[in-house]
């Protein structure tokens, strides 16, 4: 696990550096309050009703179907690595398994889970 | 499919791509629109109560400021119906040089729409390549009258002067660039895929629809009817030219834009026309020191690169007039938005907007 | 403490500090860069006045986020508003920590490989960090409690997971060949067997098409299109925090270039470099620098892009997503498999 030691110490320069400029930008930013600044944008109209409305039920359609394929495909991952020890018998096994994934797709797509506007 | 709680939201009056203080109140399913409401009235000055305490050469400077992208049509239909009610016989020098300005405006003002249209659908660099020829024709203007983008242009009866020395050749010189110019454009946008699929059949505007609403110009002429004031009712001896009157077929935003181009060179063709014909002589007819025309009222029409637009003036005989009332062509096609852009995307709203090019100055008035 | 541990922390802090630095460096200079040719593409002259040829720019640019005033507005939902910035930027810069940028230098009397981390799994941690991103945008738009920045956010979301889809199935094509999820690997295999993108030329559009929307680059930069949601995501934020969101969007670009470069332009690889017979250090500067112009390809790439077409519709956007990009992706891995299978790659 040595090896992912550079990491972690990447993840601790990445997470310092936007935290030091914060601070430093709090140090030397002049703040001086408004009570127009501090309104919510709404192209200069005073905002009617809460940004926090139920939102439609197809971006949770997207994130089921994400979750669904994201899967299969990391399924693919190991697969992919391991390919050329597993010769004919993989690839007719992938080809069974991708069958399955595009009839869930064909599905999903005939069901109009596909359909934007 | 499924159906949700639905959203108001303001797009304006401080949005980049309402074209100045338009604000419209959206009511969105998620992306989908159910309504738009325009709500005007940011941008009014009262110019036409104003109007009534100015006299008659007074008023030309505030006509500059209605549709200040296309500053020269509005001055050559305001002093076309003071002339109309006087009864004073343009020359013909200043009828045509009149003809070459105000073409010269609509391609300077198609510009200025196919620049802000194409940024408002994230092709930027389009807008500064507009820009750039757009830049070229007000230098022309401001040769010609020292003003850029409120000319005050015109006179009642004619011209203040007659045209700078070598004027007409740098005229010519544009209209030698312009059609190279224009294929980039086209280049650009013409046959872009994604062009293609963010303006076709999005804001459709049937032609009895466009009629019934009043559209005119441009909007009017992409739903496929042809008609254009410039041959229906010729004014400044616009008879005597030929050209095309591009029409549309799919009544949608990707038609108004081709009509628009195709605008553009008919434009250049006419100006191309009246330069080789340009009639010798005076520039300004005979007009009284104070100009008081007789008692009586009068509507003209004028081609602008928006639409019809009108002028409607009473006179009691006095130097100022009674009533003064524009038809404004950006006013009366914004009533179509609603129509256009219900059961579209948030994204088609901003194509729309573009594509029935509205002046806010105008709207408001 | 253990030498060996303490031998490789010493090393991977001295070449995290220089990738660090060269990052942000370049993320700052792409702004310049991109002004610098956008300006070109438009007839225009750009940034010019800061510095020789406006170089200073990006500096001054720095200097003026800092002392900008920062307004929190009271209707945020304050933590998740405050983090919401530092959570894009930091798996943008984290990603570069697995990258190879060259061979190994002769220093001190021992190899030392140009690249900050050689994982095992370079490709998942890729992955990993990249969806990380989307976490960032989406609290930012919800917390920021206001409509614009919502419906950025939700976009912003629902597009970066769908390109992640055709993104992951493109790679399935390397992985293929290589027969290792570690970078240095595939690179090595190219190096062997000629470059990916020479006969794995549908899974190397779908990559790309698919980076420029996990950056929200032009054609798909939907989540902060202005002149639809003003500014997307980031409407409320400003001062430091909201120049964090560019730095993160900067960032971006130059990892999904260096990826591009590393999965399918043979990553810092040379064509006929060996015959050569350069001594090491002098081949793996030469290999580091072949891999900074295939880079900087991808970068302009991005930039040209970005001034030349429009913008996609949000469903047009999706379409192209799952009903385009998925599909071909899918018949990729085929291909490739029936390729590897007979041998012929």
């Amino acid at each position: 696990m040595v090896e992912y030691a550079p990491i972690l110490i990447f993840l601790g320069v990445a997470a310092l550096f936007p935290a030091a400029t914060l601070v430093i930008a709090w140090a030397v930013r002049p703040s001086r309050y408004n009570k127009t600044k501090s309104e919510a944008y709404e192209c200069g109209v005073p905002p009617s009703g809460d940004a926090r409305a139920r939102y439609p039920i197809r971006f949770y359609v997207i994130a089921v179907l994400f979750v669904v394929f994201d899967v299969e495909t990391i399924f693919l991952f190991p697969w992919a690595v391991k390919y050329r020890a597993l010769g004919l018998f993989g690839f007719a096994e992938m080809v069974v398994f991708l069958g399955i994934l595009v009839i869930g797709f064909a599905y999903a797509w005939r069901k109009g889970a596909l359909e934007w506007a | 499919m499924f159906r949700t709680e639905e959203m108001d939201i303001n797009m304006g009056p401080q949005h980049p791509s309402t074209h100045g203080v338009l604000r419209l109140k959206l009511t969105l399913d998620g992306e989908e629109i159910v309504d738009v409401r325009p709500i005007i009235g940011y941008l009014h000055r009262g110019v036409e109560k104003l109007c009534e305490h100015r006299t008659y050469p007074m008023i030309e400077p505030l006509t500059d400021r209605l549709d200040y992208v296309a500053a020269i049509s509005e001055n050559l239909g305001y002093c076309g119906a003071v002339e109309k009610l006087m009864g004073l016989q343009v020359p013909p020098r200043a009828q045509y040089i009149r003809v070459i300005l105000a073409e010269l405006q609509r391609i300077a003002s198609h510009l200025l729409w196919l620049g802000t249209h194409a940024l408002d659908l994230g092709a930027m660099t389009v807008y500064f390549y507009t820009f750039r020829e757009r830049e070229l024709i007000l230098d022309l203007f401001e040769q010609f009258c020292g003003a850029r983008l409120t000319y005050n242009s015109m006179r009642i009866g004619g011209l203040l002067e007659d045209v700078p020395a070598g004027w007409t050749d740098r005229v010519r010189h544009f209209l030698g660039l312009f059609p190279s110019r224009q294929k980039e454009y086209e280049d650009l946008l013409t046959v872009n895929r994604i062009w293609l699929g963010r303006t076709r059949g999005v804001g459709i505007l049937k032609a009895d629809d466009a009629v019934a609403m009043g559209a005119s110009g441009p909007t009017l002429r992409g739903s496929g009817v042809d008609y254009d004031v410039r041959r229906a009712q010729p004014y400044s001896s616009y008879e005597q030219f030929e050209f095309d009157v591009p029409t549309g077929t799919n009544c949608d935003t990707y038609d108004r834009y081709l009509v628009r181009m195709e605008e553009m060179r008919q434009s250049c063709r006419i100006i191309r026309q009246a330069l080789d014909r340009l009639p010798e002589g005076e520039v300004r007819a005979k007009v009284p020191k104070y100009i008081k025309p007789p008692v009586g009222e009068v509507y003209h029409v004028v081609e602008s690169p928006r639409g019809e637009q009108g002028f409607y003036l009473v006179s009691k005989g006095g130097e100022m007039p009674y009533r003064m009332r524009f038809r404004s062509p950006s006013f009366v096609n914004l009533q179509a938005l609603p129509m256009m852009c219900r059961g579209q995307l948030i994204a088609d709203v901003v194509a729309v907007i573009g594509s029935i090019d509205i002046v806010l100055g105008d709207v408001d008035r | 403490m253990d030498p060996v541990l303490e031998r490789v922390i010493v090393e991977a802090a001295v070449k995290i500090a220089l990738v660090f630095f060269v990052v942000l460096t370049t993320v700052a200079y792409m702004t310049w860069v991109e002004r610098r040719v956008s300006a070109w593409i438009q007839d225009r002259r750009g940034p010019n006045r800061v510095g020789p040829f406006g170089l200073l720019q990006p500096l001054a640019d720095g200097i003026k986020f800092l002392f900008k005033e920062e307004i929190t507005p009271p209707h945020v939902y304050r933590p998740v508003y405050l983090l919401a910035p530092i959570l894009i930027l930091v798996p943008a810069l984290l990603t570069i920590s697995v990258v190879p940028f060259g061979p190994a230098l002769r220093l001190f009397g021992r190899d030392v490989p140009l690249r900050v981390a050689d994982v095992d799994n370079g490709v998942l941690i890729i992955l990993a960090f990249a969806s990380m991103g989307v976490y960032g945008i989406a609290l930012a738009g919800w917390s920021s409690n206001n409509k614009y920045s919502l419906m950025g956010g939700l976009r912003s979301s629902a597009q970066l997971i769908s390109y992640e889809l055709a993104m992951g199935l493109a790679i399935v094509g390397i992985l293929m060949s290589a027969g290792s999820l570690r970078l240095s690997d595939v690179v090595a295999r190219q190096a062997e067997h000629g470059w990916n993108v020479l006969w794995q030329l549908p899974g190397f559009v779908v990559f790309l098409t698919a980076a420029f929307a996990e950056t929200n680059r032009l054609p798909f930069d939907l989540p902060e299109a202005e002149t639809e949601l003003v500014a997307g995501y980031h409407t409320e934020y400003s001062g430091m925090r909201f120049s964090m969101f560019y730095m993160a969007e900067y960032a971006n670009m130059v990892t999904a270039s260096c990826l591009a470069a590393t999965l399918y332009l043979g990553g810092y690889h040379v064509p006929g470099l060996q015959r050569l017979g350069l001594p090491q250090n002098a081949a793996a500067i030469v290999q580091l620098l072949a891999f900074g112009i295939k880079v900087a390809f991808f970068l302009f790439v991005y930039v040209w892009v970005r001034w030349t077409i429009p913008r996609f519709r949000y469903d047009q956007l999706m379409n192209l997503g799952w009903k385009v990009l998925l599909p071909v992706a899918l018949v990729h891995i085929v291909w490739v498999a029936f390729i590897v299978l007979m041998g012929w790659a």
